[in-house]
């Protein structure tokens, strides 16, 4: 049968449209991206985990659901600080359990944003966010900034959908009536579609973000930027004269510019800059960071609020407390700071540094994975994972904090749990229940 | 659930009439009843509240508690958060926030201070499931939510073209799509031109491409809120707002509706109440201390108030919420993108900004009231004013346009300068001279008493929002929502203002469907809540029509068709209200 409206989960672009046809052992898959049409075979993939495992031994063992989340209950239930990371591959409602239950153990709770887009959100508690639904920038944007990323490779969809070739009421012509500036040390696919390619030297964004204020504010800013940036001042000067000709610019950020040099400085910089944009120059700006991965805007927004921090929260006190550096969760790995952990539905230790994975896989970890990685070979309980919006419903946030709703299109394969947010409340009713008998 | 009796208090219930008299108040199976079976008394809960205030649970008919722009604030403010923490405790989440408060304390402080019900002031549709989500885990209130509609593609196009039919079943449509109670209007025409950093000056200016006039989109608002029969007035944002000289826009504003006769229709069983439970204004202004600025600059700033008062203590037609300002801390957040862009350019300070698709914007700028500051001296005279100077309470309702104006947790303290002249008078010698010498409030000696207190916070904005069926009122068929304060009117001293916010602030008891939820203002329990909407009928025929043009311009939308209306998973106790029943 063919489902159509299906979302899918793959990045933070919730594309809502895509349509799935499932047979017995295959899938086929229309609209979707070539990183979304590698998910939607997971459905059907045979590296699926499909069993509950302890390992004994340094061995994954089969056992049955209610052994394994003994095990994982035993060993949140005993931690004394136990690190509860709820990844971005799940729906808000799992990711709300996860809260829940860091709040009830005083342990810390955090998400992707702490290795990904974290630094852009201490930019916006910087400065503040001027920003818009995407469907803004798809009718009245002019003029299109992709700054540190490369949306060919990282949100495929991005330009068709929004960025480039959309046509919308105002831009009726799609990618005529737009303009596209790139900035990026790397002569990227984007780079290369876009009419003013700005090839900035690594780690130079604050400077340049600095110099381009500069001009806006009528000045020239002093000659060493050229060296430390690598642009002439005069390519500067085109590009602010194409910003203030613009009706409508569109600025997207990617982790070139929170995660080089400077980190959220430059976030603070580039809401700063829009800020001044929107300062009675004849022209309206938005700013929208591409959040990558699925839902990882959602665990933001519900985190905060929730219990006020966007990420890194730690109940330690019974009340969240936010330090990213202190409270996040490499740190608290790296400084052996945590005693237990939880990892829902991302890889954590294929994506912090060698030092925090490796405690990572010394301390005793419960592991929810749809398939083998990194993280789920070095977990002690493994918990086979529900494949949200293939095989239950929730709510991911759009990269522009839109919710979106997602319906199945087939069922939880395990008899066990209907989905990450079922198997997080079997798993919280465990521990509540060690905790009270203790 | 065994059955409750409120015994021996003073009662204030001004929807029926009653003022201060020592009576007994009953509520069986959540609902306030008339007596009790000797069994039933037997076994019922007794609350001693001799020497004690009871009033009805506390309806909040404007705040913005909930939603993506809320959580903007939210976001953006650590520094709000760290300082104001409240740890877990056996029953409650933990929580933080003076300004911009995470959900479970919005529950629990709201609870705290006697209120059982809240309605989030403005739902941008797109982001409706958002709202509710937050609605779905504020603990322990009764809630509702207004669709931001003023600046509308569809709106607009519709009003412009005359097409009244249409607008009506779109409205109809749109309240049920998204679950929503009641229209909102905000800076109409205004924010769509803030899509191009514009924004619009009077009531006659049209915008830019859709050539709509601020005027005919509150005139059409307000003729098909009365042709639906919804459940409250249109409630309005006027134009202009928070630039001096504001007031004479919104004066006008408020006279567009005049000659519109108000039209409520709801399929619901009122609760008795010896006053008229049905609503008879046809335009609901709110915070108006925020569209009530003279003055041509901050420098001949002063209040606009009395000549606005004057119209309303004329004109019947009109109900209005105060957006007090109690100084210190706030977050001004609002629909109105343009104006919390001038505030953020005013204070230099951080500044959010979020345009939705083909709908409407919003803003956050964190802010902070100084008593020594002179313009916002006159802002706290002027929330003051605006119920001071209107003579009638049932035409006005008491509210901080929280966080706008200050948390509503300030709300005691606001109550207490309604009540104490001289409370007032020490904080005009605390506070700049401008207070006294640009507003009249120096020269009101009104006293407010506690049965006035119970029509601004309980009765009027449960009859303006047509919510009397349940809320506002201790009359039979009603929800057993009771505030019992520790406060005794026979000994009362509003000199004594102090005393007068503490007991404004912890209620002794917070009864929410007949259930006790605070006592001695600590929470200890959590009833459940309810989220209420509008479930308006309208042709058949028109909504097919409607929807026809609606699909065919979604291609404009960044959400596909399936995927923008919002699932009642996302509410807790959804309950429908029917409306438009009867035509």
């Amino acid at each position: 049968m063919v489902v159509k409206n299906v979302v899918c989960p793959v990045c933070g672009g919730s594309c809502e449209d895509i349509q799935v046809e499932l047979k017995d052992n295959s899938i086929t898959v229309k609209n979707a991206c070539k990183m979304g049409n590698g998910k939607f075979q997971e459905v059907v993939s045979e590296h699926r985990i499909k069993d509950p495992m302890i390992k004994k031994d340094g061995k994954f063992v089969k056992v049955s659901w209610e052994e394994a989340l003994d095990k994982a209950a035993e060993i949140l239930a005993n931690s004394r600080r136990p690190l509860l990371f709820m990844g971005s591959e799940t729906s808000c409602e799992a990711q709300e359990v996860g809260l829940h239950m860091g709040e009830y153990l005083g342990g810390v709770v955090d998400s992707n944003a702490t290795i990904c887009h974290g630094p852009t959100c201490m930019g916006i508690q910087e400065a503040g966010l001027p920003t818009s639904t995407c469907g803004v920038a798809i009718n009245r944007s002019d003029l299109n900034i992709y700054w540190g990323t490369n949306p060919l490779a990282s949100m495929p969809r991005h330009m068709s959908k929004y960025g480039l070739f959309p046509r919308g009421y105002w831009t009726k012509r799609g990618r005529f009536d737009r303009k596209v500036i790139t900035v990026d040390p790397r002569k990227t696919d984007t780079a290369v579609a876009s009419d003013l390619h700005i090839q900035l030297q690594p780690n130079s964004d604050y400077e340049l973000l600095n110099a381009l204020l500069t001009i806006l504010n009528g000045k020239t800013p002093h000659h060493s930027v050229e060296q430390v940036t690598g642009i002439a001042i005069s390519v500067m000067e085109e590009m602010v004269d194409m910003m203030l000709e613009a009706k409508f610019g569109s600025i997207n950020v990617g982790l070139g510019a929170g995660s080089s040099f400077g980190k959220h400085r430059n976030i603070e910089m580039a809401l700063n800059l829009v800020k001044e944009l929107n300062n009675n120059h004849g022209t309206k700006f938005r700013i929208g960071a591409l959040r990558g991965h699925c839902n990882v805007a959602g665990f933001n927004q519900i985190a905060t609020y929730l219990y006020g921090y966007p990420f890194a929260l730690d109940f330690a006190r019974g009340y969240a407390r936010y330090n990213p550096g202190e409270t996040s969760c490499v740190d608290l790995l790296r400084e052996k700071d945590v005693d237990a952990a939880l990892v829902l539905g991302a890889d954590l230790v294929g994506h912090t540094p060698a030092d925090s994975a490796k405690y990572l896989c010394q301390i005793p970890m419960v592991c929810i994975d749809i398939a083998p990685g990194p993280t789920p070979s070095g977990a002690d309980v493994l918990l086979p994972g529900v494949i949200d919006a293939f095989e239950c419903d929730g709510t991911f946030y759009r990269l522009d904090n839109v919710p979106v709703y997602f319906e199945p299109f087939t069922d939880s394969p395990f008899d066990f749990t209907k989905s990450n947010e079922d198997t997080m409340k079997q798993l919280f009713a465990k521990v509540k229940e060690l905790k009270e008998k203790a | 659930m065994a059955a409750l009796i409120v015994k021996n208090g003073y009662v204030f219930d001004p929807l029926n009439e009653i003022n201060g008299e020592v009576m007994d108040v009953f509520i069986k199976d959540g609902k306030i009843v008339s007596g009790l079976s000797e069994a039933e008394i037997k076994d019922a809960k007794v609350i001693d509240a001799t020497g004690k205030t009871v009033m009805p649970g506390g309806v909040d008919s404007h705040t913005h508690i909930a939603g993506s722009k809320v959580n903007s604030g939210r976001f953006m403010r650590p520094e709000d958060h760290y300082k104001y923490n409240k740890p877990k405790t056996d029953i409650t989440h933990s929580g933080c926030g003076e300004t911009t408060k995470t959900v479970y304390l919005e529950g629990y402080e709201y609870a705290q201070m006697g209120y059982t019900t809240a309605f989030e002031a403005a739902v941008p549709p797109m982001k409706a499931r958002h709202t509710h989500e937050e609605m779905r885990s504020i603990p322990m209130l009764d809630m509702g939510a207004y669709l931001v509609l003023g600046n509308n593609w569809f709106m607009m196009r519709y009003l412009k073209e005359g097409d009244m039919e249409k607008a009506a079943a779109y409205i109809s449509w749109m309240m049920r799509a998204h679950k929503t109670y009641g229209i909102k209007c905000v800076n109409p025409a205004g924010v769509e031109n803030w899509g191009w950093g514009e924004n619009v000056s009077s009531l006659d200016e049209a915008n830019i491409h859709f050539e709509i006039t601020p005027r005919e989109i509150i005139k059409g608002l307000c003729e098909l809120n009365e042709e639906l029969g919804i459940p409250m007035p249109m409630h309005l944002h006027a134009n202009n707002l928070g630039h001096p000289g504001c007031y004479e826009t919104t004066l006008e504003s408020l006279a567009i509706p005049s000659k519109i006769k108000a039209r409520q229709d709801l399929a619901v069983e009122w609760a008795e109440t010896k006053i008229d439970p049905s609503r008879d204004r046809s335009i609901y202004l709110t915070h108006m201390q925020f569209n009530a600025f003279a003055g041509t600059s901050w420098r001949d700033f002063e209040s606009g108030v009395k000549p606005l008062a004057d119209y309303i203590n004329k004109n019947e037609h009109v109900v209005i919420d105060s957006g007090c300002v109690p100084f210190g801390n706030a977050t001004c957040m609002t629909g109105d993108g343009p104006s919390i862009h001038d505030i953020a350019v005013l204070t230099g300070g951080k500044w959010s900004n979020c345009d939705v698709d083909l709908e409407c914007g919003s803003g956050v700028c964190p802010f902070t009231y100084l008593k020594n500051n002179p313009v916002h001296s006159v802002q706290w005279a002027m929330g003051l004013e605006c119920l001071l100077l209107i003579d009638n309470p049932w035409q006005a309702i008491m509210t901080t346009d929280s966080p706008n104006g200050g948390p509503f947790t300030k709300y005691p303290i606001v109550m207490s300068w309604l009540m104490s002249n001289s409370f007032r008078e020490q904080t005009f010698d605390e506070c700049h001279k401008w207070a006294n010498d640009r507003s009249e409030l120096g020269g009101v000696d009104r006293e407010m008493s506690l049965y006035d207190i119970a029509i601004l916070t309980r009765a009027n904005p449960a009859k303006t929002i047509g919510m009397v069926h349940r809320k506002g009122s201790l009359g039979i068929g009603a929800d057993g929502d009771v505030t019992v304060y520790d406060i005794d009117p026979t000994k009362l001293d509003v000199n004594n203002h102090e005393e007068l916010i503490r007991k404004f602030s912890r209620a002794a008891y917070t009864i929410k469907g007949g259930e006790i939820a605070v006592k001695d203002g600590e929470i200890v329990s959590l009833p459940n809540q309810r989220t209420y909407y509008s479930d308006i009928t309208v042709d058949e025929t028109a909504e097919k029509a409607m929807l026809a043009d609606v699909k065919e311009w979604f291609r404009y939308y960044s959400i596909g068709f399936k995927h923008y209306p919002t699932p009642e998973k996302y509410l807790t106790n959804p309950t429908a209200i029917n409306v438009n029943t009867e035509k």
